[in-house]
């Protein structure tokens, strides 16, 4: 007999905030609240879905990779982006829900996934700087959540990050060795930093006034830390990094403030991201329209893989 | 800027961010050029001496037709990523292209060691290493590969046909490869006969499971195996190159392994329940085929995307 079996809900509620309290990690089988099971499967799926999504705009580049180790470091990591996908799906399962009910969410437009993926990637240092940029800031945003409270979710985390930091390296690498390089290759650079500068500040969300869920998510602890301050820390962390390289920041207002021991930095245009969000971004109907041909053109493989186990079940 | 770049200790394990000026070989597994395989010298630590009494371009020329098999072949591999039917296959694919993509490398840059007169020459000052002056640099007619490395894609059941039949063909040849007298090549087969086995593998049962699944998908399972079968005996073709190879102990004449490939691939037919396709053998151009550097239309397409980075920036550095 387990305490889920007879216990009243303000009990099990209890004994689910004090397992919160003490930074203890929720299991698949333990009692939550509804709304904690539906917040959950929503931002897990979202970070699914966006791993999976992210494969289109990196992928883009695979077939012109201008080496071949560059192509065989880039293959293997929009390879690692699809395994991300499959633990985060499969943490999600744990919390009742199907991966193929997800991914029809996501093809529906009823679940979203990171509007950073709705940018073009127009250049091969874009590759580089979605490595850079776009993976360190999912660094920051994921690291706390390997400490999140839901147990599966916090391990699965634990494992994207230690991938995505070694993906992090891997571009900031390639901007490094194409710094090196030509002048165009500079130039080229320098641009594919103007284009995703701002929009990777975007992902952190919303500033925190404007973040509505934020509140609840922390007292859950499925999140740890707000909007503005991960994007301070991005900001701070950036700033040397893009000297380093020998890049500079396409924003005018960066400046770093002693009595604060931080960098104050511009708002990126929230109009912009607004605009994605609702469907409306660069690449928006371009990535979903790929995700959806691919998984209507494999129905009937899944089909057969479905009919098939049927028949060797039977016989 | 030096504090601003310093991970500090009771941060550490909210700081991967930063820890990417701190010049640490432990972080996020060391660097990235060492402890991945892709550094710059593919043969670094491999005795490369070419045997005695072989022909270096021949040992040169018939590497260059195994590596360019496996770099067109894992080209339309990688196609298939964010495409796949499944997220499980979608990374079973890409595994399968990065395999070939990691033999390719070896190979060509093989064929460069062996004569260098094979590698293209590039304007002074381009710090193209030779395994991509031989990728980006050569023209179509200058690819020795199969032809059937180069056909375009075409559904799920195609790929399943195409890895199934590539790796049935090139397994076979690298158990014999495993036993040659370059070192270079029968290392490259001894690790590629793990790899092929795994592609295979992973063909044959989807394989079955197409045949034995539904209408539909015993449809385009047979339909996909006529329309590469025509490209089939041209694997087991016999190239002066390839019989100069053989005779030297360097090399495996294709036409050796013909009945022990189509003895796996009975097998499968068998376990499928698919009858051998009866399409007839696709001729060449005056009698030359991908082996002389003959190949279909879309050989040139496939190389004007995969070389218009590299082409465009002739000292770049990547």
């Amino acid at each position: 007999m387990t305490l889920t079996d007879h216990a009243p809900d303000d009990v099990l509620e209890r004994h689910f905030e004090a397992t919160i309290a003490r930074n203890d990690r929720i299991e698949p089988r333990d009692w939550m609240p509804e709304g904690y099971r539906k917040t959950l499967v929503r931002q897990i799926a979202q970070h699914a879905h966006s791993e999976i999504i992210g494969m289109q705009p990196e992928g883009n580049w695979i077939s012109r990779a201008p080496s071949l180790r560059r192509k065989a470091i880039l293959l293997a990591k929009v390879q690692d982006e699809a395994g991300h996908g499959l633990y985060l799906y499969s943490a999600a399962e744990t919390l009742g829900v199907s991966r193929l009910e997800l991914t029809e969410m996501l093809i529906s437009g009823r679940q979203k996934y990171s509007s950073i993926f709705n940018y073009p990637t127009l250049s091969y240092a874009d590759v580089g700087t979605i490595g850079w940029l776009v993976d360190g800031a999912a660094i920051c945003n994921q690291v706390p959540l390997c400490r999140t409270s839901y147990g599966p979710y916090g391990r699965a985390m634990i494992r994207v990050c230690k991938e995505e930091s070694f993906h992090q390296r891997q571009g900031y690498e390639l901007l490094a060795t194409m710094m090196r390089g030509t002048d165009e290759q500079r130039a080229m650079v320098q641009e594919s930093v103007n284009r995703f500068w701002w929009p990777a500040l975007m992902m952190f969300g919303p500033p925190d006034a404007d973040s509505p869920n934020t509140a609840q998510s922390m007292a859950w602890g499925i999140k740890r830390n707000t909007n503005d301050e991960l994007r301070q820390k991005f900001v701070d962390m950036s700033v040397p990094q893009a000297e380093a390289l020998g890049v500079t920041l396409p924003d005018p207002e960066l400046i770093w403030n002693e009595e604060r021991g931080h960098h104050d930095f511009g708002q990126p245009d929230w109009e912009e991201f607004m605009e994605g969000v609702k469907g409306n971004g660069p690449c928006n109907a371009q990535r979903m329209a790929h995700r959806r041909r691919a998984h209507e053109d494999g129905a009937w493989v899944r089909e057969a893989a479905t009919a098939y186990a049927a028949k060797q079940a039977a016989s | 800027m030096a504090d601003h770049i310093h991970t500090s200790p009771e941060d550490e394990h909210d700081s991967a961010y930063s820890g990417l000026l701190v010049n640490d070989a432990h972080w996020a597994f060391g660097t990235a050029t060492e402890s991945i395989g892709f550094g710059e010298d593919p043969l670094a630590g491999v005795d490369t001496t070419i045997p005695e009494g072989v022909d270096a371009v021949t040992l040169s020329t018939y590497a260059l037709m195994l590596g360019d098999d496996s770099l067109v072949m894992s080209h339309r591999i990688a196609e298939w990523t964010s495409n796949a039917p499944d997220l499980e296959d979608d990374i079973a694919l890409s595994n399968i292209a990065l395999d070939l993509l990691g033999q390719a490398r070896l190979l060509l840059a093989r064929a460069a060691k062996a004569d260098e007169s094979a590698v293209p020459p590039l304007p002074e000052g381009s710090p193209a290493p030779p395994e991509d002056a031989l990728a980006f640099f050569r023209e179509a007619h200058e690819f020795r590969n199969v032809r059937f490395a180069e056909v375009v894609n075409g559904d799920f059941a195609e790929a399943t046909v195409r890895v199934l039949l590539f790796s049935v063909w090139r397994l076979a040849t690298f158990e014999k490869l495993r036993e040659s007298r370059d070192h270079v090549l029968s290392a490259v087969a001894a690790k590629g006969v793990k790899e092929l086995a795994y592609h295979r593998d992973y063909a044959a049962r989807w394989f079955v499971t197409l045949a034995r699944g539904t209408d539909e998908s015993r449809t385009r399972l047979i339909t996909a195996l006529d329309s590469l079968w025509p490209l089939w005996p041209e694997l087991f073709d016999t190239h002066p190159v390839e019989a100069a190879a053989a005779e030297a102990g360097v090399g495996v004449d294709p036409a050796s392994v013909r009945e022990a490939a189509e003895a796996v691939l009975d097998q499968v037919f068998t376990a499928a329940d698919v009858e051998p396709s009866q399409a007839p053998r696709r001729s060449g151009v005056l009698g030359k085929t991908g082996r002389d550097g003959m190949h279909g239309e879309p050989l040139s397409r496939m190389l004007a995307e995969m070389q218009s980075v590299a082409r465009a920036h002739l000292r770049g550095q990547w």
